[in-house]
């Protein structure tokens, strides 16, 4: 009863607690591996190897439509 | 400034291609069993709830597990396309607007709110919430995951059907007219459908596979008979609607990606009654203006092709040469008849929007409103071919028929090998005498990789035969790369081949491992 009447966030902290402390080993494993696959992608991979072309090299929108209707146009070469 | 690489640096297209093939096809090596097995688990748990049979979620619980094992390794793989969507692939990525935007944004937020939510009560919740309430949760997991493909799905059929949107010209962007012209574009339900059944007999075969090596230890007798009546069940079902899907699928692709039809098919010489080969070996000497015959050998089902690409028995059914000559005379889904035209008539359209467009940005900075008014016209009349502007020569057009054609023909025989196999497996277990046929079991475990295969293959004939096309007839794949360093793409493809790899061992030696220690017993 008392466990009832606790707060609905409360309530939601215990069940996220309780579920990864009961977690059985290959859960342990599986969330390893999820947390250096994140890192990989998001600190190594997208900083270092993934820029946003388009964001980094024009200041906005009017440049970057600019450029993309030159490349859209100019003759192309197949030498 | 971005680095000026001439369209003829081949090379880096080439890896941008080899790149994201890489990628999506090692993404896809995870998403088909979480799509199936998640259903799979489903109905598992709905008979637990149903008859309260202790058994029912012991079993649940061993799928849930290879499930949560498999969801683990192949979550967020997916994101990696969306880097390279920004990095290798930006001009497309520009091009597309917002119409690739809004379904990726659409399932991000289905996925995380669904899937992540409901998973946690899925594998956390059996003590916690009532029976009915983790029901609920689990098929919410598996409704969500097949929502999230639909998002997915939905944007690639774009690329092969662009419809729904305006080209704008001030931003050189396609702009979303009919949110339900995409959505319900029959290229879109046909490839969900398709793709998702392909993803139910995978994990079917997957829990029969499991399951008859259960057998074969003689471990887990019931557990594996019943997980297998429910696998072989389902998998027959949607066995018999993916091949119907299958169907669908191509009958689209005859309407709308005629080229891609003649390369599933190895089809030249365009034909009236048009047959479908069952089995041909293909001539490599084979070009689409030489005389030397297509198909070497083959077996063939006289006129089916032509029933099953346009519903008639007679009809013409272009091949390679005609769609590159043009000439023939076709009807469009309006009823419209037109005369095809050659592959060079449509380059030169093509190269007539291209050069319109530059035009009507020409006027506009000069402030020429007739002018702008005049390009503008030209521009969208001749803007259906704007994508063969970017050709150089009209051979560009014709994919790699070879690939195209014995990916097609593997993927249709398995689909088939697939029914045969359920109906076998459910005949043996109602005899009751599954166990003591060794030569199917074995077949069952060694038929586990064959719907990857499959599922592979599928998406090799939807990509590699849709190419030169990025966006069909709008764009080619080389206006769509980004002219960045063909080293830097090198460099992330094999740091990609690396880590998939990596997971790839990890998934196998984890699942292994936990096969290995079977179900717990009790239903605990």
């Amino acid at each position: 009863m008392k466990k009832r009447n606790r707060n609905i966030f409360r309530r939601i902290f215990d069940f996220y607690y309780e579920g990864f402390r009961e977690m059985p080993s290959w859960g342990i494993k599986a969330w390893a591996l999820i947390l250096i696959k994140l890192f990989i992608m998001f600190v190594i991979l997208r900083l270092f190897f993934f820029p946003n072309i388009m964001s980094e090299h024009f200041e906005d929108d009017q440049e970057r439509a600019d450029y993309m209707i030159e490349e859209l146009t100019k003759p192309i070469s197949y030498d | 400034m971005i680095e000026n690489i001439m369209l003829s640096d081949l090379s880096l297209v080439n890896w941008s291609r080899g790149q994201f093939a890489l990628t999506a096809m090692y993404h896809y090596l995870f998403v088909p069993l979480t799509l199936g097995l998640s259903f799979l688990m489903a109905i598992m748990e709905s008979l637990y709830v149903k008859t309260g049979n202790p058994e029912w979620k012991r079993i649940t619980k061993f799928w849930m597990t290879l499930f949560g094992i498999n969801f683990a390794i192949g979550v967020a793989t997916g994101l990696i396309l969306e880097f390279e969507f920004g990095t290798n692939w930006s001009r497309y990525s520009w091009f597309v607007g917002d119409i690739f935007g809004a379904p990726l944004a659409i399932e991000g937020i289905m996925a995380f709110f669904l899937e992540s939510t409901f998973i946690a009560v899925m594998f956390f919740g059996w003590k916690k919430v009532s029976k009915k309430f983790h029901l609920l949760s689990t098929w919410l997991v598996a409704i969500g995951a097949s929502l999230s493909a639909l998002w997915i799905l939905v944007a690639n059929a774009w690329m092969q059907y662009p419809t729904g949107m305006n080209f704008n010209p001030d931003t050189a962007r396609n702009e979303m007219l009919s949110f339900w012209d995409v959505f319900l574009s029959p290229v879109a339900v046909n490839k969900f459908l398709h793709t998702i059944t392909s993803a139910y007999v995978l994990s079917a075969i997957f829990v029969i596979g499991v399951s008859a090596w259960f057998l074969m230890k003689k471990r887990h007798i019931v557990f594996a008979k019943k997980s297998m009546v429910i696998a072989a069940t389902f998998g027959l079902i949607t066995g018999g609607y993916l091949i119907f899907t299958g169907d669908g699928s191509a009958y689209q692709v005859a309407q709308k990606q005629p080229m891609k039809l003649a390369a599933m098919e190895g089809l030249y010489d365009g034909q009236e009654g048009a047959g479908l080969l069952v089995f041909g070996m293909l001539n490599p000497d084979k070009e689409w203006n030489n005389d030397e015959e297509a198909v070497l050998a083959k077996v063939e089902v006289p006129k089916l092709l032509s029933i099953l690409g346009y519903r008639n028995k007679d009809a013409f059914v272009p091949g390679v040469t005609n769609l590159m000559e043009g000439g023939f005379k076709y009807t469009d889904e309006k009823g419209n008849k037109h005369t095809a035209l050659s592959a060079e008539e449509k380059i030169n359209r093509g190269r007539i929007a291209r050069t319109a467009l530059g035009d009507y940005k020409d006027a506009k900075e000069t402030g020429d409103e007739q002018a702008q008014k005049e390009h503008l016209e030209t521009f969208k009349a001749n803007f259906q071919y704007f994508g063969y502007g970017f050709l150089n020569n009209p051979g560009d057009i014709i994919p790699n028929v070879p690939l195209t054609f014995y990916s097609f023909h593997i993927m249709v025989g398995l689909g088939f090998y697939f029914l045969i196999f359920f109906v076998l497996i459910l005949f043996f277990l109602f005899k009751n005498t599954l166990q003591n046929k060794r030569w199917l079991l074995w077949l069952a475990l060694v038929s586990i990789p064959l719907p990857y295969i499959a599922s592979q293959a599928g998406w090799i004939v939807a990509e590699v035969g849709r190419q030169p096309w990025v966006i069909q007839d709008l764009m080619p794949t080389i206006a769509a790369v980004s002219r960045i360093d063909a080293t830097s793409v090198q460099i992330t493809f094999w740091m990609f081949a690396a880590i998939f790899t990596a997971l790839l061992i990890a998934e196998i030696s984890i699942l292994t491992k936990q096969i290995r220690t079977g179900p717990k017993t009790g239903g605990q």
